[in-house]
């Protein structure tokens, strides 16, 4: 994934300082608080939620299982209505295909809908180092770039930035990108987005080449839908002459049916809307309307792997609305950097760690980054069951018996064995029992629970010693 | 009636109090209680620290240890849940329906929600996580809550946020876990509840150290002081929780 996030720290050290950051906090606090609550009464809308949530579940887990036959059929239907399939094992791949794709057209410059797979690959860093310019047309993702900053939410990227930066960043940063932003800009969420239009606009009427990626694919007629609220993905998917999507494989759908459901889902999942201010969609080419070429470049970049995996699998389910990142009690006081990951909150952390493995320190915390609350798994709108999951990618990384884990494995395996032997239990809770008063209040190794808390007092004798003087012995 | 209590290890070995009011409570509502001394830990924290063989070792001893009992009570929706929606993984799915947490005992099989007890506090419950989206027991704890003498329920915002213990979560990210903590103890003090009740004594325990933690270092508002669920139900005029 991308390389930008090369070398961060481990999500606890990383969400230290996102903890101690008072406006990062309240920013972040506000933010997920007001989508969630809106999320919950757009939900609430719809009397066949559950039916709609089963039913999105089902038909990603049947496309999932019949993948390679559904991506063939996707590849005939595109092919035949005039676009190019292009298949791309891994991110280096997929970047070399863009790459000498806008090469081929001649042109240095790119106009991007916002999509989470070409951030996954590094995209734009790619094409950069090709001397190609890529830039982002989402608000949030324009207010990312400008700011040399990374994404810390899959739907609202710059959920950290309150209007202040923005405008900061909008005014020093957006002349060297093209249109400076107008005389007097001041923090008016109105004046903001005119400052973005007017300083689009100009990107949106030159391109020759624009970049998608994809929220659905449709196989049986090759037809590939972006939902979006700005208008800014349509500019981009019709203004330019060349259109290059690049799409995970797991998001393609047998039929038109199918999509019926993740319409109604999606937007009420992630925005809050009944349904999103543009639906695009678009079948291969058309004579004297949109692109005269279209290139779709099918992901993979571990993707297949996941899909191996009994368990893990289920998170290919996803259809990327962050609904799980808005109720996440510790995405809202970690904050998205602390991910490492174009992919933060809880679907990140059973994503990441399939796509990319669990070597990193970092990339091997993140199934540990969860209470294992399940707010996430109550709210997905494809059910993905992703405490279940965490608990699946712990059971990896314990096997894998990396930093910390020997310990751990060394503990686990004292504590069963003790646990196993209810004699020497009662005989260890009595011996702790009896010297408690000897016990320090801060003991060595429990600084990780005695940092900010205090430990409870250890009572003067066991519940299973009650028993046995009060209720005789245990039958 | 005759029932199994599980008291778990954690009350077993730090909050026997709790333990010793559902045998109270229990046999005052005439229900006699055993307690299997091959009993133990469920296993939650192996199967969630991804330690799943381990997990399946005390899976095993527990289930033997209830094999004969109808109705097996746990004072602790966590435990409870590990039973009902993990012990199938693990290979002994026959003891997941016998399992109940204290309040659905209480009123799902006794049928009872007022069981006579005394308790002249304002007092604001929290929903541990498992117990309110794995058991699912909905309005159960806050009914028998409400039917107890004197006492005053409170309302906190956001009962259904997680107070961050989460197990080995509570010590593998403890800035994150004690943030969280301390959200909740700021929301049940602004609520102005003395005693924050609970159905999970890890919860609890952690809600607790925060709670003292908090008003140790600064100027804050002592409290609120943590009680479970079954020792406000075992509480009497005659012998009132002190």
């Amino acid at each position: 994934m991308s390389g930008t996030f090369l070398g961060m720290p481990a999500f606890p050290e990383a969400a230290r300082s996102a903890v101690a950051d008072p406006v990062l906090r309240a920013n972040l606090r506000h933010a997920t608080h007001t989508i969630r609550a809106r999320r919950a009464r757009a939900v609430a809308e719809l009397a066949d939620w559950e039916a709609l949530r089963q039913a999105g579940k089902e038909i990603k887990d049947h496309t999932l299982r019949h993948l390679d036959t559904h991506l063939l059929r996707l590849e005939e239907a595109v092919t035949s209505a005039g676009g190019v399939v292009h298949w791309a094992e891994d991110a280096e791949e997929a970047n070399r295909i863009v790459t000498e794709l806008v090469r081929a057209t001649g042109e240095r410059e790119v106009v991007k809908v916002k999509s989470m797979a070409t951030q996954e690959i590094g995209l734009n860093e790619a094409l950069e180092a090709a001397g190609i310019a890529a830039y982002e047309t989402d608000l949030a993702e324009l207010i990312v770039q400008l700011g040399e900053d990374r994404p810390s939410h899959i739907l609202v990227p710059a959920i950290h930035r309150n209007r202040g930066e923005i405008r900061r960043i909008f005014r020093d940063r957006m002349g060297a990108w093209g249109r400076p932003a107008p005389d007097g800009l001041t923090d008016e969420p109105a004046r903001l987005a005119e400052a973005a239009r007017l300083h689009l606009r100009e990107k949106f009427l030159r391109a020759k080449v624009g970049v998608s990626g994809a929220n659905f694919m449709v196989a049986e007629t090759g037809t590939l839908v972006v939902v979006e609220s700005e208008g800014n993905g349509r500019m981009c998917l019709t203004l330019p002459e060349t259109l290059i999507s690049v799409v995970g494989v797991e998001k393609v759908v047998p039929t038109w049916r199918d999509l019926e459901v993740f319409l109604q889902t999606l937007p009420r999942s992630s925005t809050a809307e009944r349904m999103s201010p543009y639906t695009s969609m678009w079948t291969g080419t058309s004579d004297g309307d949109g692109p005269r070429a279209f290139h779709l470049v099918l992901l993979d970049n571990g993707r297949t792997s996941a899909l191996a995996d009994a368990t893990g699998r289920q998170a290919l389910r996803c259809i990327r609305c962050s609904a799980c990142l808005n109720v996440c009690p510790v995405y809202e006081r970690a904050g998205g950097h602390a991910y490492g990951s174009v992919y933060p909150g809880p679907i990140g952390a059973i994503l990441t760690p399939q796509l990319r493995g669990t070597v990193s320190e970092l990339d091997a915390s993140l199934p540990y980054a969860s209470s294992l609350c399940g707010a996430c798994y109550e709210v997905c709108p494809v059910a993905i069951d992703i405490p279940e999951v965490l608990v699946s990618l712990r059971e990896r990384v314990a096997a894998r018996g990396g930093s910390g884990h020997r310990v751990e494995r060394a503990a686990m395996a004292a504590a069963t064995w003790l646990f196993d032997h209810p004699g020497a239990l009662a005989a260890g809770e009595r011996l702790a029992s009896a010297t408690r008063r000897l016990h320090p209040s801060r003991p060595p190794g429990a600084g990780a629970w005695t940092a900010g808390r205090e430990l409870p007092e250890l009572p003067e004798r066991s519940f299973r010693d009650w028993w046995r003087r009060e209720r005789g012995k245990g039958s | 009636m005759r029932v199994a209590l599980f008291v778990t290890c954690v009350n077993d070995a730090v909050y026997p109090s709790t333990g010793i009011a559902v045998v109270k409570l229990l046999e005052r509502l005439g229900v006699a209680v055993d307690f299997p001394a091959g009993q133990t830990c469920c296993g939650q924290p192996q199967y969630n620290s991804g330690y799943r063989e381990q997990a399946r070792r005390l899976a095993r001893r527990t289930a033997a240890a209830f094999a004969d009992h109808r109705h097996v009570v746990v004072p602790s929706g966590s435990c409870a849940a590990m039973v009902r929606t993990h012990y199938a993984r693990l290979g002994e799915a026959g003891l997941a329906p016998r399992v109940l947490e204290l309040s659905e005992f209480l009123v799902d099989v006794l049928g009872v929600t007022d069981v006579g007890a005394y308790f002249p506090h304002r007092v604001a419950y929290h929903p541990s996580c498992h117990g309110l989206r794995l058991l699912g027991l909905g309005e159960r704890p806050r009914r028998l809550l409400a039917a107890v003498r004197g006492l005053e329920l409170v309302e906190q915002r956001g009962p259904e946020e997680c107070c961050g213990f989460g197990g080995a979560f509570a010590v593998k990210n403890p800035d994150v876990s004690v943030a969280m903590g301390r959200d909740r103890v700021d929301a049940v003090r602004e609520a102005g509840a003395e005693v924050l009740c609970g159905a999970d004594n890890s919860c609890l325990m952690h809600l607790d150290g925060v709670a003292r933690a908090r008003t140790a270092g600064a100027s804050a508002a002592a409290g609120p002081r943590t009680v479970h669920l079954a020792e406000i139900l075992a509480s009497t005029e005659e012998e009132p929780l002190r």
